[in-house]
C-alpha cells in the first residue's frame, strides 16, 4: 500500500513534466508549428498519462486521454487537417487533461460538467472516423476459477510449436515446466520427425512434439493461460482424459534408439523429463512462495484483527486478574506462563499495528503542493522542508490527517508568513520558510509545523476571543492559554477568513480532528519569529500503556506517556497558596498540583496529601502540573474505546477501557485536565455536560 | 538464478512500477527510456527477458524487436509488448515483429510476473 502511494506520486510528478510537455508542444503548435515531431510529442504526452493512469484505475483520466489521444493521432496520421477549431479544443483539452490529473491527485470526484463539453467536442472530430472495433480476442487469460466442477480430471495436451515459435522468443522446455507447476505430469515426447544426421537438423524447424498428462485440474484454463500468446504458434489440443484414449508411452514407443537423443542434443524433452517428477512433488509449495513477495489485504480483515487483538488484551487481563485472586503462590509456574502469553500478546499487536504503518512521505508531499498553491495564491514566496519523511504512522492516523495538516499549512502561509516586501524589511530572507517535521518520541509520533513568519499577535487574538464572547474580558491568561485560543470553536470568523485558508472551518476543527485521533496540538511562538504547531499522535490507535489509578473508590487510567514520574510528596516539598492551591516543590521548582478527584467533581476527599500519589504530567501545550489520586493499582495496557460516539465530548476524558475484572474504567486527558481551570472551562461548559455526572456513572 | 529483465518504456511511472513489481518477485531490473537506449542496453546486458512500450520517441517498440530478432545477440530472447491497446491489428503487429507475448497496460501485477516467470523459466 505503502509502495502504491509512493508509486501515486512517481505518476503525479510524471504528470506535471508531461502536463509540461503538452502544453509547450501545444503551443508551438498554436503558433503555426505543423512538423510531424511537434505533434508526435503531444501525442505522447497524452498517451504516456493515460497508460500510467491505467495503473491507478483512474478512469475518467484514462476514458478523457484516450479520446484526446485518438483525435491527436487523427491529427498526426493527417486524417484530421488543424485548423483554428481544432487548435482551439486541444488546448482546452490539454487544460482539462491538467484539471483530471490534479482531481485525480487529490482524490475528489471529477468536475463532468467541465469535462463532459469539451469530451463531446473531441468527440465530433471523430464522428465520421470509423469507431475502432474494440477486439477483445486476445484479452489475456488470466480467468478466475468459479467452482470447480471437478477438481480431479486429467488433461491430456499435444503440443506441437511452429517455426515461428522459436523465432519469436519461446521455448518449449517453458512452457512444458508451466504445466508441469500445474499439477502431476506426464510428459512424452515424439522425436518420430527428427531427421537422423545433425546437418540436416536446424534449430528452428520445429521437429518435436509433445503430449503431456496433467491431473488434478478443475478445468482446462490454466492449460489454455500457459498457451496464451502461442496458441497462434503451435498445434494445440487440450482435451480431457478418458480412459479409452490412454496414451501410449511414445517416447519409449517411438525411436528409441535415437542417436539425437543419445547424444543429449535433444535437451528440450531430456530436461522436460527429468524435471517431471521433481517439479510434481514442488507443485504444491510452489504456488504459495510465488505469492509471498507482497500481499494485498482488505483493510477490514486487519480492522478485525485489531479488534481481535484489543479483546485479546482485555482477556489477558481478565486472566491476570483472575490469578491474582486465586491465592496462588507467587513461584506458580502459572505466573511464568502469564508473563510469556503478555509478552506473546504485546508482540501481536506490535505486529498487527505495523502492518498498518505507513511513512508520512506521501502526505507530506502532497503538503508541498499545498504549500505551493497556498503561496502562489497569496503572492507569498515560501519553501517548504521536510523531515523524518520515513516516520511510519498508522494508516488511519495518515489518512484523517491530510485535511488538519492542509489547513495549517494554508493557515501558516497564509497568516504566519509575511509578505516579501513585510519580511524584508524587517530584516528576513523574501522567502519564508516552512518546515514539515515528523518524529518518533516515545511512543509518540509528533508533527511539527513550524514557519519562520511573524509570529502570534496575542493582544490581536486575545481581543478578537473578547468580542466573541470566548472569554471574559478581564480574564487572566497565560501566553499558552491565549495561543489555545485559535482552537477555541467560534473563534475564526468569516472576518479573518481570507480565500485561501478560510474554508468556513477554523482550528477548532485542526483540534477537532486531532483530538478523535487521541492526539494533542501544541503552539509555540514568539513575535516576529515565528510560530510552531507541534501535532502528537499516539503511535497506536487501539491500545496504549497505562496507569491504572485509584480516584476517590474508582478506577481509572492514566495514559503512562504524558506521566513523567510518579511522587509520594512529603510535607516539606508542599506549600499552600491560597485556600485551594497547592504547589509541589521538585528539583528547585513549584509544580501545580491538581486535585484530580475534585477535578472530576467527586466529593474532595479528606486524605492528606502526603497520604496520595502525584502523577508529574508533563505535555507540550501546558506547563508541568502534578495530578493528585489516591492510590497506584498497576501498570498494563489497556485498549482504548471511544466514548465520543455515546456520550459526545467530556473534558478531561479521552475514553474509556474494560478492566480484566469486566468493569469500566476512564481514560483520563491529562492535558485537558491540566488546562481545565482556564479558558477551557470556557468553551467546554458549552457542551452542557457535566464531567461529575459521566465519572459517576 | 537471478533473471534479468530490462524494461523499456518512456513513461517514469511505468519504469518505476515495472522495477518495483519485478524485483520484488525477485527479479534484476534494468531500464531504458527509450528505443535507442534499449537497444543500446541490450547489447551490453544479458537480458534473460525484455519488456518494452510500443510508443517511444527515437524507435518504437516494433523497431526495437525487429533490431533485436535482426541481429546476432541474444536474438531468441523473449520480448513481451508493454501497450494501451487491445485491438487485433496491434496483436498481428506485435507478432510480425516477432514478440513473445504482450500485455495490456494497466497490467495486472501478479498476472505480469506470473507471464515473466512462465516466460523466463524463473522458479
Amino acid at each position: 500500500m505503502t509502495a502504491d502511494m509512493t508509486m501515486r506520486d512517481v505518476f503525479f510528478e510524471e504528470c506535471e513534466d508531461l502536463i509540461a510537455a503538452l502544453t509547450e508542444g501545444l503551443t508551438a503548435m498554436r503558433d503555426g508549428s505543423t512538423d510531424s515531431e511537434t505533434v508526435n510529442a503531444v501525442f505522447r504526452a497524452v498517451h504516456s498519462v493515460k497508460g500510467a493512469a491505467g495503473a491507478f484505475a483512474l478512469d475518467d483520466l484514462v476514458g478523457f486521454a484516450h479520446t484526446f489521444e485518438t483525435v491527436l493521432d487523427h491529427v498526426r496520421s493527417q486524417r484530421l487537417a488543424l485548423d483554428d477549431r481544432i487548435l482551439h479544443v486541444l488546448q482546452r483539452s490539454g487544460d482539462i487533461l491538467a484539471d483530471l490529473i490534479e482531481t485525480a491527485r487529490e482524490e475528489l470526484p471529477t468536475n463532468s460538467a467541465q469535462v463532459d463539453p469539451v469530451l463531446a467536442d473531441l468527440q465530433s472530430f471523430l464522428g465520421d472516423a470509423p469507431a475502432e472495433a474494440e477486439d477483445f480476442t486476445f484479452e489475456a487469460l488470466t480467468l478466475a476459477f468459479d467452482g470447480p466442477a471437478d477438481a480431479g480430471s486429467t488433461y491430456v495436451v499435444d503440443f506441437t510449436p511452429n517455426a515461428a515459435f522459436y523465432t519469436s522468443g519461446n521455448d518449449p522446455v517453458l512452457i512444458i515446466a508451466a504445466l508441469q507447476s500445474l499439477g502431476t505430469t506426464r510428459v512424452t515426447v515424439d522425436l518420430s520427425r527428427l531427421p537422423t544426421g545433425l546437418d540436416a537438423l536446424h534449430w528452428q524447424d520445429g521437429l518435436l512434439s509433445w503430449q503431456l498428462e496433467i491431473e488434478g485440474l478443475g478445468s482446462d484454463l490454466p492449460i489454455l493461460e500457459v498457451f496464451e500468446f502461442v496458441d497462434d504458434l503451435c498445434a494445440l489440443q487440450v482435451k480431457l482424459l478418458d480412459e479409452d484414449t490412454a496414451v501410449p508411452d511414445i517416447a519409449t514407443a517411438t525411436a528409441p534408439d535415437s542417436p539425437v537423443e543419445q547424444d543429449g542434443m535433444d535437451a528440450a524433452a531430456g530436461m522436460a523429463g527429468d524435471m517431471s517428477d521433481q517439479k510434481a512433488r514442488n507443485a504444491a509449495d510452489k504456488g504459495s512462495t510465488r505469492a509471498a513477495s507482497s500481499l494485498r489485504v482488505n483493510p477490514e480483515r486487519i480492522d478485525r484483527l485489531i479488534n481481535a487483538v484489543g479483546e485479546l488484551i482485555i482477556n489477558q487481563s481478565v486472566i491476570s486478574q483472575r490469578l491474582q485472586h486465586a491465592n496462588l503462590p507467587n513461584t506458580a509456574e502459572l505466573f511464568a506462563d502469564l508473563d510469556d502469553y503478555k509478552l506473546l500478546a504485546r508482540e501481536i499487536q506490535e505486529g498487527v499495528m505495523a502492518i498498518r504503518a505507513q511513512p508520512v512521505k506521501p502526505l507530506f508531499q502532497r503538503m508541498l503542493r499545498i504549500a505551493r498553491e497556498a503561496a502562489d495564491a497569496t503572492g507569498k514566496v515560501v519553501e517548504l522542508i521536510t523531515e523524518g519523511e520515513a516516520t511510519e504512522v498508522d494508516k488511519t492516523v495518515i489518512e484523517r490527517l491530510a485535511d488538519p495538516l492542509t489547513h495549517m499549512i494554508r493557515n501558516a502561509i497564509d497568516h504566519g508568513i509575511e509578505a516579501p516586501d513585510l519580511r524584508t524589511a524587517a530584516g528576513k530572507n523574501r522567502q519564508g520558510r516552512l518546515r514539515l517535521a515528523a518524529r518518533q518520541r516515545s511512543g509518540s509520533i509528533v508533527i511539527e509545523i513550524a514557519d519562520d513568519g511573524a509570529g502570534l499577535n496575542r493582544p490581536r487574538i486575545r481581543e478578537i476571543a473578547v468580542s466573541k464572547g470566548l472569554v471574559a474580558e478581564d480574564a487572566q491568561l497565560s501566553e499558552t492559554e491565549i495561543d489555545h485560543l485559535l482552537f477555541a470553536p467560534g473563534f475564526s470568523t468569516a472576518k479573518e477568513v481570507t480565500n485561501l485558508s478560510g474554508r468556513g472551518v477554523g482550528m477548532d476543527v485542526v483540534k477537532t480532528a486531532i483530538t478523535a485521533l487521541g492526539g494533542r496540538v501544541a503552539i509555540s511562538s514568539q513575535f516576529g519569529q515565528g510560530t510552531t504547531f507541534s501535532i502528537t499522535l499516539p503511535l497506536t490507535l487501539a491500545v496504549m500503556d497505562g496507569m491504572i489509578i485509584n480516584l476517590g473508590g474508582q478506577t481509572m487510567v492514566v495514559p503512562i506517556s504524558s506521566i513523567v514520574e510518579t511522587i509520594r510528596p512529603k510535607d516539606a516539598d508542599l506549600s499552600q497558596i491560597g485556600l485551594n492551591n497547592t504547589l509541589l516543590r521538585i528539583r528547585g521548582e513549584y509544580v501545580p498540583i491538581i486535585d484530580l478527584a475534585e477535578r472530576m467533581g467527586q466529593v474532595a476527599t479528606l486524605r492528606d496529601m502526603t497520604d496520595r500519589v502525584l502523577l508529574l504530567i508533563q505535555t507540550d501545550s501546558v506547563p508541568q502540573c502534578a495530578l493528585a489520586v489516591d492510590d497506584i493499582f498497576d501498570q498494563r495496557q489497556v485498549v482504548v474505546k471511544s466514548m465520543q460516539g455515546n456520550y459526545g465530548e467530556i473534558s478531561g476524558i479521552s475514553g474509556a477501557t474494560i478492566l480484566g475484572d469486566g468493569k469500566i474504567a476512564l481514560i483520563i486527558d491529562p492535558e485537558a485536565v491540566a488546562q481545565g481551570n482556564s479558558v477551557y472551562a470556557v468553551t467546554n461548559s458549552q457542551n452542557g455536560r457535566d464531567v461529575s455526572y459521566v465519572a459517576a456513572c | 538464478m537471478t533473471k534479468r529483465i530490462l524494461a523499456i518504456d518512456d513513461s517514469r511511472t511505468i519504469r518505476s512500477l515495472l522495477t518495483q513489481t519485478l524485483q520484488k518477485a525477485g527479479f534484476e531490473v534494468s531500464t531504458a527510456v527509450d528505443g535507442v537506449d534499449g537497444i543500446e542496453k541490450f547489447q551490453h546486458e544479458d537480458a534473460d527477458l525484455v519488456i518494452t512500450d510500443v510508443n517511444m520517441p527515437n524507435k518504437d517498440g516494433f523497431g526495437v524487436i525487429a533490431d533485436i530478432r535482426g541481429g546476432t545477440r541474444n536474438r531468441t530472447v523473449p520480448v513481451l509488448v508493454l501497450t494501451t491497446e487491445s485491438g487485433a491489428a496491434l496483436k498481428e503487429r506485435a507478432r510480425q515483429a516477432g514478440a513473445t507475448g504482450w500485455i495490456v497496460k494497466p497490467f495486472d501485477d501478479e498476472a505480469l510476473v506470473a507471464v515473466i516467470r512462465r516466460l523466463t523459466g524463473a522458479a
